[in-house]
């Protein structure tokens, strides 16, 4: 069976000129606790990679730069 | 290399005493097993990251069930705990609970929790529930992890995040052996073995669905896949009034807690379209649940959460903490939608069923001790049988649990397990990377939680649970035959998947089991309308008998602590009665 991928609008937005995931800093992605926050291969920086989220602030709140903003999703809005 | 890109290997190590779980009440048993034989080891598995993982990822208001003395003694909140579990409460635990709670907050103060005290240095407590006065809230609640973390890494605790526990290990004459899990971000496998094990793994919170479209609500964890209960299932541990659902008020469309607990003590109640009040009391039980279903749809609806009555230095003092800890986006949602305490109610919502004792009465079955009924296993908070227990109860039942299960592994060497068990484990988990073509997991779980919410949910009908029933085996079939994983995170979603499945089973069942109605709104069936304290009066214990589920009932265990004659229904008077 054929697998097709969806459109979504995700809530968790980085700022590529704050980000210094290309420093190797991790922090957003290693307190994730759905796990849903990569580094990009292309960019370097952090984005989020899966749509799983509950919303809870911690990639905000410990991002030594505040490049994250966890925004509501337009669903919930 | 690709995005969790799958490794096929297995590895193999051994601790003392693994401690499954790394929100709340598992620091505080890794730690206090620690502190009871510092030289033994002690491991920390937790499924994403201890320093932000569990249902306090970002920290708590408060405490909703402390027991201070002059404020409340341990024969009173005990006698409460009974009357809103509707009698049906092995009352050792909670009285233990009950005396050893006081000293652990002045424990989580020593780690440098702050809890209120008023202007002559005593505890601020609040008065939430319908008997006495339980709730003190946390100034600095928002930093509860950091705090823990800081001892764990002090006392040394080995802790492995990003490994998912799947299944227990067993030895031939019923001992715990230790655990087999898998790396989130990579499959890879490990087997832990351990004299004994202590489950702390959170609610079952992934089992009926959030009707926002999207999978995750905003209230339980969604790490909270029931895994805890699969396991100790598959364990052959037997799990206790499974039917006793969890059913929450939440913030309609937000899916998150209010929260009344924070705003009430201030003067907040809920209230009905007409603003006026219907219920006697907000603290959450079976029976304010079913008031709060019957005002949704009696066209008094909808139900909000009304503060705009107080003064605004108080609805600042109110915001502060809402928007600051537990759910902080609950204030950015607010704002979005342009919803002001100081002029507009909150409209409020009931919640999707799960497990959790942390505010109902279902888990796994444990005795005083934390102790299941297999030998070395423990269990502690939300997934625990110990009713009502909130986060105190999570951090004191847990320190039970570490300084129990550190005895027990002083005491006895490990235990011997077949090569066979983690072989065919091992086979279960990657099944679904060995597919060329499927059924992704999301959409598996989707459809699993559309039956929980079409079949399962109160109020429960029998016809409706036999359809359910059916479906959600034919859901299964799809499942273990067709699902496919294409990375590592797609396999820990896989495995989750797994987990709810076994939950909605375990629901189905026990509700059919319990032919009566019971808990207000949580185990309300139509076809047994009534209280049935002559035949069920009673535990259910559900577990796993030569493969197949079994239901059984369990005498409740003498009180320690009388309940009158005419207080055992002062949780069943919750509607406010119309006066002439």
């Amino acid at each position: 069976m054929p697998l097709a991928s969806y459109q979504t609008s995700v809530p968790v937005v980085v700022d590529d000129a704050k980000c210094i995931a290309d420093k190797g800093c991790t922090v957003c992605v290693d307190v994730c606790p759905l796990d849903v926050l990569r580094i990009s291969d292309m960019t370097n920086k952090a984005y989020m990679a899966y749509d799983e989220c509950w919303y809870c602030m911690p990639c905000e709140a410990d991002c030594p730069t505040g490049a994250v903003t966890v925004n509501i999703p337009y669903l919930l809005r | 290399m690709a995005l969790d890109q799958i490794v096929d290997e297995l590895s193999e190590v051994s601790c003392d005493v693994l401690v499954i779980g790394g929100g709340t009440a598992g620091p505080m048993a890794a730690l206090k097993a620690k502190l009871k034989n510092p030289k033994a080891n002690v491991v920390l598995l937790e499924k994403a990251n201890v320093k932000r993982s569990g249902a306090i990822s970002m920290g708590m208001d408060g405490l909703n069930n402390a027991v201070i003395p002059g404020y409340a003694t341990p024969e009173q909140y005990t006698k409460e705990i009974t009357i809103a579990n509707d009698g049906i409460v092995d009352q050792k635990a909670v009285y233990k609970y009950a005396q050893n709670c006081y000293k652990i907050i002045e424990e989580l103060d020593s780690f440098g929790i702050r809890f209120l005290k008023n202007e002559n240095g005593d505890y601020a407590v609040k008065k939430v529930h319908h008997i006495g006065t339980y709730v003190l809230p946390m100034p600095n609640g928002e930093t509860v992890k950091k705090a823990l973390y800081r001892q764990l890494r002090r006392a040394r605790i080995l802790i492995s995040n990003r490994y998912m526990a799947t299944r227990l290990l067993k030895s031939s004459d019923g001992r715990i052996a230790g655990a087999i899990s898998v790396n989130t971000r990579t499959a890879e496998m490990l087997v832990i073995k351990a004299k004994a094990v202590i489950l702390c793994m959170g609610a079952a919170g992934r089992l009926g669905l959030p009707t926002s479209g999207y999978m995750f609500g905003t209230y339980e964890n969604a790490a909270n896949s029931g895994d805890g209960y699969a396991m100790a299932y598959h364990a052959g541990a037997a799990l206790a009034n499974l039917e006793c659902f969890q059913i929450n008020p939440l913030i309609k469309d937000y899916n998150g807690p209010a929260c009344a607990y924070v705003a009430g003590p201030f003067g907040a109640y809920t209230a009905n379209n007409e603003g006026s009040r219907f219920i006697e009391c907000d603290y959450w039980s079976g029976q304010m649940m079913l008031e709060f279903y019957n005002e949704l749809l009696s066209g008094k609806g909808p139900v909000f959460l009304q503060l705009k009555h107080l003064h605004p230095d108080t609805i600042s003092e109110i915001e502060s903490t809402l928007h600051k800890v537990e759910r902080p986006t609950r204030g950015l949602f607010q704002q979005g939608r342009g919803v002001d305490y100081r002029s507009e109610s909150i409209e409020m919502h009931i919640s999707e069923i799960g497990f959790c004792s942390g505010h109902s009465a279902s888990g796994v079955f444990v005795d005083d001790n934390a102790r299941t009924t297999v030998p070395g296993l423990y269990a502690a908070g939300d997934m625990a049988s110990v009713p009502h227990n909130y986060m105190l109860g999570a951090f004191t039942n847990g320190s039970v649990a570490g300084i129990d299960a550190m005895e027990f592994a002083d005491s006895h060497d490990f235990a011997e397990f077949d090569a066979a068990d983690v072989a065919l484990e091992r086979d279960r988990v990657m099944a679904p990377t060995k597919r060329e073509d499927g059924i992704p997991p999301n959409q598996i779980e989707y459809k699993t939680r559309r039956l929980v919410n079409d079949y399962l949910q109160p109020p429960k009908v029998t016809r409706k649970y036999e359809l359910g029933m059916r479906r959600l085996a034919e859901a299964r079939e799809d499942m273990q035959e067709r699902m496919i994983a294409r990375n590592a995170h797609e396999l820990l979603r896989a495995l989750e998947v797994q987990s709810i499945m076994d939950c909605a089973d375990m629901a189905a069942h026990a509700s059919l089991y319990r032919e009566e109605s019971r808990w207000g709104l949580y185990h309300w069936r139509t076809d047994f309308p009534e209280k049935d304290n002559e035949n069920w009066f009673c535990h259910t214990l559900l577990s796993k008998r030569d493969g197949k589920m079994t239901s059984e009932k369990r005498a409740v265990e003498p009180y320690v602590v009388p309940i009158a004659d005419d207080e055992k229904d002062l949780y069943d008077k919750q509607r406010i009665r119309a006066t002439a």
